[in-house]
């Protein structure tokens, strides 16, 4: 009971906040530009054709109630909050018809697959790795190990994934240089094998930069783990160095980096985003991509909207998690 | 401050490789002033698709540009920009936090929900949106303004957490019953640990603040008529230069680009280790006699840089 007072509540709370926050964000920055959507949809709509003035009005009229530019600022965020319970996100300007949420709907498995199995791949070889580099760090191998990370480690991400896509895709054809898939899904090995055949490089691309991010910290965790007294006692008593590092020293500095997690997933996602539109991945990033191309403005909110909820509860949902790692939380 | 920069290079190969590669990053940045094209004339001034040469040390573009007077202003223009974010955002982020570190009470609690609140909202999304409704209008200035404000929260954090630690420590205690003025106490004795914190801090912000730009360019988000870093590479791809035979287009800024992060991280590794307090113990016990006459207060051997 007492754990719920003290640090279930104020998390939940904190993320009611967040939302929220962002949310009024995503609704107050369209909204301060210099640049009005409706004269600009239609200043396109235009450009090419000459088209009744009363259509043009009227088309106003129902581009205005397309954006929610209807009343005052007050009144339009009422009703932006209103139809965002409902679900209803818009409508694509440049896919006309369709809903948004189904754009997003269509790219969301794509971007939460990648980015699940990067972050699983990424976070575990990090972690050992740097413990296995933190414990052995007067041999060889774990200093030349640690040089490479420490060099790839600041390196953009897009830089990463514009190598990988020259020397592997394009210049080695080992890899398709765009896509998700291919042929019809479903689950047969063949579509899974394209499937893993498509999403190597991104998630490569991704596994790289964050393997090395993880391994520094793990490096840094295990160098203060080692140093104290129950490892010098488990090594005085002999205990298998394999299982001092994977038992003792691993798992004590699991716990900061599942904290870190939290914190690092909206990192991740945005290197998702600009994978997926460097791979031409069918996820939210690429979807995200074009829409910023047509100024499909109520696309581009969608995604943000999701994206900040999204982490938002992916990190709260690690944090509740905590106490299952950590017993001294449990204990407070 | 000059002790300081002299132990680094003594004791940190990082920090004194890291310094070496900025300095050749500066060196560019001087050039870009002795440029013999001005920096919004770079187009059709030289002869097309040369590969590197004596004449033109790293080739030309399809566009007729110099690669490397481009590269110089890219380099210029690249640090004009983070410089912006860092100094916009380590403002908000020192004032936050060490405000919030010293009032305590109801601003603090407020204020930390806050930064809790904006620490977890994701960045990039935002720039993007927000750079799209820009597009066009967004210049080197308001791109640099525009990343500032978006990178305050997680450095105010820390330099909570500084204030409150130096808050409670003797000498501040000290200084209070000695009848030294607050303010006084907060410029001469906690400044001097703030300010190599600080630095570090800048560092990593400008990390932060180049692959940003890189990233928000290669969307054309940014304004692309200006040459930075992120441009040139924008450019290159957009006339399609390596897999039509000009790869010096793309990788010189790339690797432009890599060298400048690497330098910045090398010199905040060196640093980091400057910092931390296990690591300096053996470097004063190792250097004893050297250091004697330093009275520097970041030197006195305690755990206030311990994570």
């Amino acid at each position: 009971m007492n754990l719920l007072r003290t640090y279930i509540l104020p998390r939940i709370l904190q993320w009611a906040l967040v939302i929220f926050v962002g949310i009024s964000a995503t609704f107050l920055i369209p909204r301060l530009s210099p640049i009005n959507p409706v004269d600009e949809m239609i200043g396109r709509m235009t450009a090419f054709a000459s088209i009744d003035p009363h259509a043009v009005v009227s088309m106003r009229e129902s581009a205005t109630a397309l954006f929610g530019l209807e009343g005052t600022l007050l009144e339009q965020y009422g009703r932006f909050w209103a139809r965002l319970f409902t679900g209803d996100l818009g409508v694509s300007f440049g896919n006309f018809p369709r809903p948004v949420s189904d754009i997003i709907a269509a790219g969301l498995p794509w971007t939460i697959g990648l980015l699940s199995v990067a972050i699983l791949i990424s976070w575990v070889s990090g972690v050992f790795l740097g413990a296995l580099a933190g414990y052995f760090h007067d041999r060889r191998w774990a200093q030349v190990l640690e040089r490479f990370v420490v060099v790839v480690y600041p390196i953009p991400y897009l830089i990463i994934a514009f190598v990988l896509i020259f020397v592997f895709a394009w210049w080695l054809k080992w890899f398709p240089l765009v896509g998700g898939s291919r042929g019809q899904p479903g689950l047969t090995w063949d579509y899974i094998s394209t499937l893993l055949y498509f999403g190597f490089l991104p998630a490569l691309s991704l596994v790289i930069g964050s393997t090395a991010f993880r391994f520094i910290m793990a490096k840094s965790l295990t160098t203060t783990e080692i140093a104290s007294d129950y490892v010098q006692y488990a090594e005085l008593a002999a205990v298998p160095k394999r299982k001092i590092i994977l038992f003792y020293v691993a798992r004590n500095t699991m716990l900061p980096q599942v904290t870190d997690l939290a914190l690092s997933l909206g990192a991740l996602f945005e290197g998702a985003l600009i994978t997926e539109v460097l791979f031409a991945y069918p996820g939210l990033g690429f979807v995200l991509y074009n829409a910023i191309y047509n100024a499909d403005y109520n696309i581009i909110m969608g995604i943000t909207l999701l994206s900040i909820a999204g982490i938002a509860t992916a990190s709260l949902l690690i944090d509740l998690l905590y106490p299952i790692f950590d017993p001294r939380v449990r204990l407070r | 401050m000059l002790t300081t920069i002299r132990d680094l290079f003594r004791f940190s190969p990082s920090f004194r490789f890291g310094s070496l590669i900025l300095i050749v990053v500066a060196a560019f940045v001087l050039l870009s002033a002795f440029s013999p094209y001005e920096e919004d004339r770079l187009r059709r001034k030289v002869k097309r698709n040369q590969p590197p040469s004596a004449d033109f040390v790293f080739g030309t573009t399809s566009q007729g540009q110099d690669v490397f007077w481009s590269l110089t202003f890219a380099i210029r223009n690249t640090l004009i920009i983070s410089g912006i974010a860092v100094f916009i955002g380590r403002g908000i982020g020192v004032t936050l936090g060490m405000i919030s570190g010293y009032l305590g009470g109801i601003f603090d609690r407020a204020a930390q929900s806050i930064v809790e609140s904006v620490i977890v909202v994701p960045r990039l999304p935002l720039l993007i949106l927000i750079g799209s409704i820009l597009r066009g209008s967004l210049t080197m200035f308001t791109l640099g303004i525009l990343i500032g404000i978006l990178d305050w929260a997680y450095p105010s954090k820390r330099y909570r957490a500084q204030v409150l630690s130096l808050r409670e420590r003797d000498f501040t205690h000290t200084a209070v019953f000695s009848g030294m003025g607050s303010f006084k106490i907060v410029l001469r004795e906690h400044l001097p640990f703030i300010i190599p914190f600080l630095l570090a801090d800048v560092i990593s912000g400008f990390l932060f603040s180049i692959g940003i730009e890189v990233t928000l360019s290669y969307l054309g988000l940014a304004n692309l008529d200006s040459p930075t870093i992120g441009t040139m590479i924008y450019w290159g791809n957009y006339y399609q230069s390596i897999p039509a035979g000009r790869p010096w287009v793309m990788v010189v800024p790339m690797v432009t680009a890599i060298l400048m992060v690497l330098g910045f991280y090398l010199m905040s590794v060196g640093l980091g280790e400057y910092l931390d307090p296990r690591k300096r113990l053996v470097r004063l016990t190792a250097h004893a006699g050297e250091e004697a006459e330093d009275d520097d207060p970041r030197k006195e051997k305690d755990d206030v840089w311990a994570p």
